[in-house]
């Protein structure tokens, strides 16, 4: 562990805006910790399947990531720790951070011996547990940093003792103990990013109750050949194909009864999602429920793409409710279009809503005087002092504003750490 | 900037931002159609809420104020709970009712308008319902002979009611009453010069 002084800056959350700021002001030379709440780096990015508008995978960018944070010394990671709490002011920051015991230590080599010999199974969190993982386990396959993690429900059991048996380099600790940190820092960057918007809130929708009504981040994890049904798009009651597929847009954005604010992303990621049911199946089809469609700026041609197609159609209209026609466990749209007025009850085999885009941040353990807007996300104010927010914490923000909004943050950040020199 | 907007309103939209009940929130309708899908009488109408507040921003005041739509909503809420910009919309539609019969527009044959107008006359004339005679004018509030025809296919629930004290024949002869009648009705004089203030300026 780097010794903390004010040069430093802190980056808390480990997403692609956390990564970005990380890798930005450390290659110019500055002193970063960046620590993150979950085993790995990577965040809500490592879980989409593919990126808009040019429906390529994200692998590819985190990984050019993983590989520069690698090769520079100046970043210090520190996964599964979250911030206890801020004191002092702008130049002079102590922050208590608090790390869970992860059981494995650096030695791991990622050969999965005691993923071979657990026996109990926990929720996939990575998979929005929509499956199983074992209870000794690798987050996901490109997992930065490659280390297994041991969960917490097997550490004092047989189990727990088998696991660490099977560790051929000593890796396994089952002793490990929450531990506490004090850092002294010069700037803190929050990258705290964002959490679907809960799906199951929607009564009128049923996402609890309908077997076929899922949301938008869960259809990524089942289009992932990693994912729980190892990539086929298929329907979870009974895995028929799902071919004709409905999204409804704003599940829970610009709606004064959840989210006010609207996600910005949702729109595009299900123009996005079509095509992956039109490249899946020949004859597949998807009907887009909407109040208007949001391709911001130079998305607009991807909306006109997909517009031209047969097999893709636009209903305005926000869908009233949806219910279960019992017999086929289809999930049926209820509703009223705006373009006539004209009443439908429409089935489909399978419905994706389009969920929005929660802050994820934790406003508690903030000083009172930071400035965080009535939608939960942090705003860039001179009050902020040396505080920064950077990404979805600061703003519904898509990947590549994202970076955008981490990189200027990462540039404040140098400057107050250049003004303490 | 306002006075830029209102030049853009049509005459009608503002006519029922200030004359009818929560009438200034139609503006903030964005059509997004899931009070007219929520509905449970929906298809029953003439016209949705969510097109009702189309139609009064696109200036056509006729046709608004005599739709049936206002006077077949059940208060049921649905509308309200779902509607994204928590418009009151069970509310607008009772104000535009309120609205159209005080202007003489509303549909003269509704059923739900005749029961209304019978309930309030028989209300405030006491302050106390009186059961007999609203009932009894509910009967025959479409004619003699239908009149006489449903009272005899009632006539045993009536014996019942009377035989169990749940109505009393003596309410044909006055019926009871609040303590301060002339009280009550200066109250409603004064609540109707208010509301012509508003409504008639």
């Amino acid at each position: 562990m780097a010794i903390a002084t004010n040069q430093t800056i802190l980056i808390v959350g480990g997403g692609i805006s956390g990564m970005t700021a990380a890798i930005e002001a450390a290659e110019i030379g500055k002193n970063v910790i960046l620590i993150e709440k979950r085993p790995f780096i990577g965040g809500r990015v490592s879980q989409i399947y593919k990126y808009f508008p040019k429906l390529c995978f994200p692998t590819c960018g985190l990984e050019i990531n993983q590989k520069r944070i690698k090769q520079n010394s100046g970043i210090n990671i520190l996964t599964m720790s979250q911030v206890a709490s801020v004191t002092g002011s702008t130049g002079d920051y102590e922050v208590v951070i608090k790390t869970s015991p992860r059981y494995i230590n650096e030695k791991c080599t990622a050969c999965g011996d005691c993923a071979t010999v657990a026996t109990s199974e926990i929720d996939n969190e990575f998979n929005y547990n929509l499956n199983k993982t074992k209870s000794a386990y690798l987050p996901y396959s490109n997992a930065y940093p490659q280390r297994y993690v041991i969960d917490e429900s097997v550490i004092k059991t047989d189990e727990g003792k088998k696991i660490a048996d099977s560790c051929k380099v000593g890796a396994v600790d089952l002793s490990m103990q929450e531990s506490e940190t004090t850092l002294k820092v010069a700037s803190i960057i929050w990258a705290t990013g964002w959490q679907p918007f809960d799906a199951d809130k929607i009564q009128p929708y049923g996402h609890d109750r309908f077997d076929n009504v899922i949301s938008s981040v869960e259809f990524e994890r089942m289009m992932d050949p990693m994912g729980p049904t190892s990539g086929k798009l298929v329907r979870p009651s009974d895995g028929r194909d799902a071919k004709n597929v409905a999204f409804v847009q704003c599940a829970g954005s610009r709606d004064h009864n959840y989210l006010k604010h609207c996600s910005r992303i949702c729109c595009m990621a299900t123009l996005k999602q079509t095509t992956y049911i039109t490249d899946t199946y020949e004859d597949g089809k998807a009907d887009i429920y909407y109040i208007d469609i949001r391709a911001i700026d130079r998305f607009e041609d991807f909306y006109q793409k997909i517009k031209n197609k047969d097999n893709v159609n636009f209903i305005k209209s926000k869908v009233a409710s949806i219910t279960e026609d019992k017999k086929n466990k289809n999930p049926v749209l209820n509703g009223v279009d705006t373009e006539g007025y004209h009443r439908y009850a429409n089935s489909y085999d399978m419905v994706v809503l389009a969920v929005g885009m929660q802050p994820a941040m934790d406003t508690s353990i903030l000083p009172k005087d930071i400035t965080i807007n009535e939608h939960g996300f942090m705003e860039n104010n001179d009050n902020n002092g040396g505080m920064f927010a950077a990404g979805c914490a600061a703003d519904a923000l898509d990947v590549n504003r994202s970076v955008q909004s981490a990189t200027a943050a990462a540039l404040k950040a140098v400057q107050v750490v250049n003004s303490q020199s | 900037m306002s006075d830029m907007i209102n030049q853009y309103r049509n005459n009608f939209l503002k006519e029922v931002e200030s004359k009818v009940e929560e009438g200034e929130w139609v503006k903030n309708c964005m059509q997004c159609g899931v009070c007219a899908g929520s509905c449970p009488l929906g298809d029953a109408w003439e016209h949705t809420p969510q097109k009702i507040f189309m139609m009064i921003r696109a200036g056509k005041k006729q046709e608004v104020l005599s739709s049936d739509a206002m006077w077949m909503c059940t208060s049921c809420y649905n509308c309200i709970v779902r509607c994204p910009r928590e418009l009151p919309i069970t509310h607008i539609m009772h104000g535009l009712a309120h609205y159209a019969k005080r202007l003489g527009l509303a549909p003269k044959n509704n059923p739900t308008l005749k029961f209304a107008q019978i309930f309030w006359n028989n209300l405030t004339k006491t302050g106390r319902v009186n059961e007999l005679k609203v009932g009894l004018s509910l009967y025959f509030m479409n004619g003699f002979v239908e009149g006489i025809k449903t009272s005899l296919k009632m006539q045993k629930v009536g014996l019942n009611m009377i035989k169990n004290k749940r109505f009393s024949i003596a309410e044909a002869w006055g019926g009871h009453s609040v303590k301060d009648k002339s009280g009550l009705h200066k109250m409603l004089k004064k609540a109707y010069d208010l509301e012509s203030a508003r409504v008639d300026k």
